[in-house]
């Protein structure tokens, strides 16, 4: 910078907190209007909102008519009194430390995976042990542990194995009816085609349906497969279907040039795929596949509706308890905390991954 | 549901030459063509195979347990009650006309939804692009609040909220005269019969004909002309105007058929019912939220260019919203916005985790009577999938009909 | 509203007095006095980051001015959106990326403003619109869309859709730098022909030193926000005085 620009600055216009106010709240009449009015609506509703969560809510009961004649706020103590239930369902009482460790293993190996520098070709196996070690953990008798049928887990652990089972194995699946789907050979590309869009024209709820009163008529008699599994095989079929689009998408929004040069150095069909458009296709996806993992994690609760124990059936059934009728609110909220917790995490995730891939593609 | 992408040739993938005078065979199994048959052969007889297995064991279960088959039980009676019906059902009707009112109540709410989420999430997408830090910060806390809780926990919330914390009839709150709000749902007021509504109905619909009457025929006088015409006023002034002239000259009568308290529940006037209700609202606050993510995108997608260019021609704020951006935001908005009414409607089936009686629970329970499992999951699916292709064909359509002509 | 009072001849048709602008910290435009005659034709050139789109973008008001005066035709720009309305129906624009409207045909691109603006009707305004588009000679193109032209295409349709309204002045935002080498020339013909065609008031941001010689009155150097200098093309391109503009046509000239 030379004198000529630095000299003259004469009547810069003001900045600070004043002109800010200005700028955001105050641009014109209308704006400082509903300025004033939301402000307003806020003086009026967060003053209550806060007293029922914090300054009037009670945090230490031993019911729920004691609750409520202690204040007029949350009954919290319901929280202290019934977390472990909500958090960990059925599973007997002295093992939960089994589920607990099962809880954070999965978040640290959500955590490890996020981290650029440990996608490597070991990052699948890794999982792949950490699902066999969260098998061992949940039902036990081995190394000492006493046995737990699967009937009994429920909670937090139930609703991540549901998730992360659910997109391990229909990651890759995905990935083959992406292929499938635009593979040259007429007969696959329709196999693949009308699975997607069979299993995303219908609800999910009706594929849980269908996987708790159909596949037991489906399977030879005296093989029967129990309802964990059910609703898992069903998360499969609804998670493949959308994944796959995903990765269609992917695969499309790369050049034709990628394929001819792939093979124009000879490469089989398998080996293209392998090394030179999987490997781009997916890295431009990981927005919108974290997106989906999302939309699998929160329709994870969808298996209250066959009965099984994930964390939002477990909420609903602290609930019953005659002690605490009425609590509803406390133990959603409470519940809710938790699935927000993952999933906001995972979507500023997802944003983050979105504005690097962007900057490096104006590059 | 086995379905392996096959090989189309190892080493040798290269294109396969049209129509060469004369094709150079290998050996046939290295014949990209011929590898690719037997791939799609083998693909099709696995998956044949796993069906015939499955339909044997299918046929072998049913006979066992001595389950029906076909959809005969259709025509048989339901004798269940369903709690919300838009035609007339009782349970002496078929089962055939209880899927019906389930097929029409699914239809009611996925409808209004999709109305009610698109009003919302157009205004909070628009919000959130607010210069007013406020306003967009409020926007942007709701959406991210929104979209990162389950809805089924969602529509357990606001069901809890209205049957438990609502009082019950004997107390209602009554947020406006004739309007009752408990534990029972909202009751409110509907127009007695008389003439004086009937010719407002019948004045609204000219009122919409006048409005499209006019709107062409201000179209017409501005390409002779030039002179524009508040066609959007002129509009409104007339699907509004004339329904409240119609009242006021069949004597603006002010009877209502109120809802009024017997016993331990009211009778008369309209109902919105807890489960619809609750539904209704979680569907709306839910989608709503995606919703205005993709107004938000789609108005961002258009280039500041463009609005400069407008402005620059001395086209007004509002002319160049109505003229150049949202036209163009609205191809970038169509196909996302499409998905999103598939998923109100394939999300209304959580109707059955509250039980508001949509097609879901009806056939969930005609299953369960009827123990023809495979029937019923056929019609859900059978339902889902004509609604869904319908919007879809529908879309791909409009989508057609406004797309960028490009070189 | 529409017209102020009419000005004698001899007044500017522009008057950018002590104009200043800031983008946050950084200073856009320092002390920026500029008078440009009726008819005048002015190109204006610099490094990038010099401010010279700025300083033409605040012309008709696309960017705002934080301190100093903007007299356009006798009007003066205000927060008033009536004063600014009035502006940019006499003043044109032709943008860098063309910006034509890619869901309106050809036609429809021209005749949306003088519909909308100057309510002509339909048939007079692309009766009007033809005129403009055999100028700038692509008249057969007129029911195509802007995705099915060439860039060079694009950029007439853009001239022609400003002229369409009938301004007194033009501004051209770096017209030929998004082009391919061989389009340039098509796209600066017509601007000449313009020039010498009509006594339209130009203002025109390049990098085209031939264009300069052959139709500005007056170039103008800018650098760091300021009018460092400014001559006729003849004494500006033979006999610099600043260093800065030295260094400067050194480096374009010099390949």
């Amino acid at each position: 910078m030379t004198d000529a620009t630095m000299t003259a600055a004469p009547l810069k216009p003001a900045t600070g907190p004043i002109q800010w106010l200005r700028d955001n709240l105050f641009a014109s009449p209308f704006h400082a209007l509903v300025t004033v009015l939301i402000a307003w609506f806020l003086f009026m509703s967060l003053p209550g909102l806060l007293d029922w969560l914090l300054f009037d809510a009670v945090f230490h009961a031993n019911n729920v008519r004691e609750c409520r004649a202690a204040g007029s706020g949350a009954c919290w103590a319901f929280i202290g009194e019934k977390h472990r239930l909500i958090l960990f369902g059925l599973y007997p009482y002295d093992e939960q430390w089994r589920p607990m460790l099962v809880v954070l293993l999965l978040l640290a190996m959500v955590g490890v995976s996020c981290m650029r520098r440990f996608w490597t070709k070991w990052l699948a196996p890794m999982w792949a042990a950490t699902l066999v070690l969260v098998g061992i953990l949940m039902w036990g008798g081995v190394l000492g542990l006493t046995y737990v049928e699967n009937a009994k887990w429920g909670g937090l652990p139930l609703t991540m194995i549901l998730a992360f089972v659910a997109i391990a194995v229909a990651m890759p699946l995905g990935v083959l009816l992406a292929l499938g789907r635009r593979s040259d050979l007429p007969a696959i590309r329709a196999i693949c085609t009308i699975y997607i869009e069979l299993v995303r024209g219908v609800p999910a709820v009706s594929l849980l349906f269908m996987a708790s009163v159909m596949l037991p008529l489906l399977l030879p008699e005296g093989m029967s497969i129990d309802k964990l599994l059910r609703a898992q095989i069903a998360l499969i079929v609804y998670a493949s279907a959308y994944l796959a689009e995903v990765v269609r998408g992917g695969l499309q929004s790369l050049s034709k040039g990628q394929y001819e040069a792939a093979d124009a150095l000879g490469l089989s069909y398998w080996q293209k795929q392998r090394l030179v458009i999987l490997p781009q296709a997916l890295r431009i996806t990981i927005p919108p596949l974290v997106n989906t993992i999302i939309t699998v994690f929160k329709d994870t609760s969808l298996v209250v509706i066959i009965g099984l124990y994930d964390l939002m059936n477990a909420a609903k059934a602290s609930i019953v308890d005659p002690a605490w009728r009425g609590s509803s609110i406390e133990a959603y909220a409470f519940v809710s905390v938790i699935y927000f917790a993952f999933c906001y995490f995972m979507s500023k995730y997802s944003q983050g991954i979105e504005r690097r891939l962007a900057k490096a593609q104006q590059r | 549901m086995a379905s392996q992408p096959a090989k189309t040739g190892s080493g040798s993938a290269a294109p396969i030459p049209k129509a060469p005078p004369k094709k150079i065979r290998g050996v046939f199994w290295n014949d990209p063509q011929v590898r690719g048959i037997f791939y799609q052969i083998l693909a099709v007889g696995l998956i044949a195979a796993a069906v015939w297995w499955l339909a044997s064991n299918t046929i072998a279960n049913l006979n066992s347990r001595n389950i029906a088959t076909g959809f005969h039980f259709l025509s048989r009676e339901a004798g269940f009650e369903i709690g919300e019906n838009l035609v007339e059902y009782s349970p002496a009707d078929t089962y055939f006309k209880a899927l019906l009112v389930g097929v029409l109540n699914t239809l009611r709410i996925a409808v209004i939804g999709i109305i009610l989420a698109t009003i919302i999430g157009t205004i909070v997408g628009i919000c959130r692009l607010s210069k007013n830090w406020l306003v967009a910060k409020l926007a942007s806390i709701y959406v991210e609040v929104v979209r990162n809780i389950p809805l089924l926990l969602q529509l357990f919330f606001w069901y809890s909220m209205i049957t438990e914390f609502l009082p019950g009839p004997r107390d209602a709150l009554k947020p406006l005269p004739g309007f009752f709000l408990s534990n029972r749902g909202l009751k409110f007021p509907l127009p007695a019969q008389e003439f004086a509504y009937d010719l407002a109905m019948v004045l609204f619909a000219v009122g919409l004909i006048a409005a499209v009457a006019v709107s062409r025929w201000a179209k017409k006088r501005q390409n002779a002309t030039g002179q524009p015409f508040p066609t959007l006023w002129a509009s409104i002034g007339l699907i509004l105007g004339l329904p409240i002239a119609g009242w006021l000259i069949g004597g603006a009568p002010l009877t209502f058929n109120a809802p009024v308290l017997q016993g331990f529940n009211f009778v008369g006037g309209a109902t919105l019912t807890p489960e619809f209700t609750a539904l209704l609202l979680g569907l709306v606050i839910y989608t709503a939220c995606f919703i205005a993510e993709i107004v938000r995108s789609g108005i961002q997608a258009v280039g500041k260019g463009q609005t400069e260019a407008s402005m620059s021609l001395g086209l007004s704020k509002g002319q160049t919203l109505r003229l150049i951006i949202m036209p163009q935001a609205l191809r970038v908005i169509v196909p996302p916005m499409t998905s999103q009414y598939l998923n109100i409607t394939k999300n209304s089936s959580l109707a059955v985790a509250i039980g508001y009686p949509d097609i879901v629970s009806v056939a969930n329970t005609t299953l369960n009577q009827t123990g023809q499992a495979i029937e019923g999951v056929a019609i859900i699916m059978a339902v889902f999938l004509t609604i869904s292709l319908s919007i879809a064909a529908f879309m791909g359509w409009y989508n057609k009909h406004i797309a960028l002509v490009e070189r | 509203m529409a017209d102020a009072a009419p000005q004698a001849d001899t007044a500017p048709m522009i008057i950018l007095d002590k104009v200043n602008k800031w983008y946050g910290d950084f200073h856009v435009l320092t002390d920026i006095n500029l008078n440009v005659a009726r008819g005048e034709r002015i190109v204006i050139c610099g490094p990038s980051g010099s401010g010279k789109s700025t300083m033409i973008r605040c012309i008709n008001r696309l960017e705002e001015h934080q301190a100093g005066r903007i007299v356009v035709d006798g009007v003066e720009l205000t927060n008033d959106v009536r004063q600014v309305e009035a502006v940019r129906r006499k003043v044109g624009m032709v943008f860098q990326h063309f910006n034509l409207f890619p869901h309106l045909t050809i036609l429809e691109n021209l005749t949306l403003a003088p519909i909308w603006v100057r309510k002509t009707p339909k048939a007079e305004a692309e009766a009007t619109a033809m005129k403009y588009l055999e100028r700038v000679r692509i008249p057969e193109q007129a029911n195509k869309y802007p995705g099915q032209l060439s860039g060079g295409q694009q950029q007439r349709v853009a001239i022609a859709r400003a002229l369409c309204v009938n301004p007194s002045i033009m501004l051209f935002d770096e017209p030929t730098s998004a082009l391919d080498p061989e389009m340039v020339a098509e796209v600066l013909d017509v601007m000449i022909k313009l020039a010498d065609e009509s006594n339209v008031t130009m203002l025109c941001v390049t990098h085209e030193m031939g264009f300069a010689r052959s139709v500005a009155d007056r170039v103008i150097f800018m650098d760091r926000g300021q009018i460092v200098e400014q001559n006729t093309p003849d004494e500006f391109f033979n006999h610099p005085q600043n260093e800065r503009t030295k260094l400067f046509l050194s480096q374009i000239l010099d390949h």
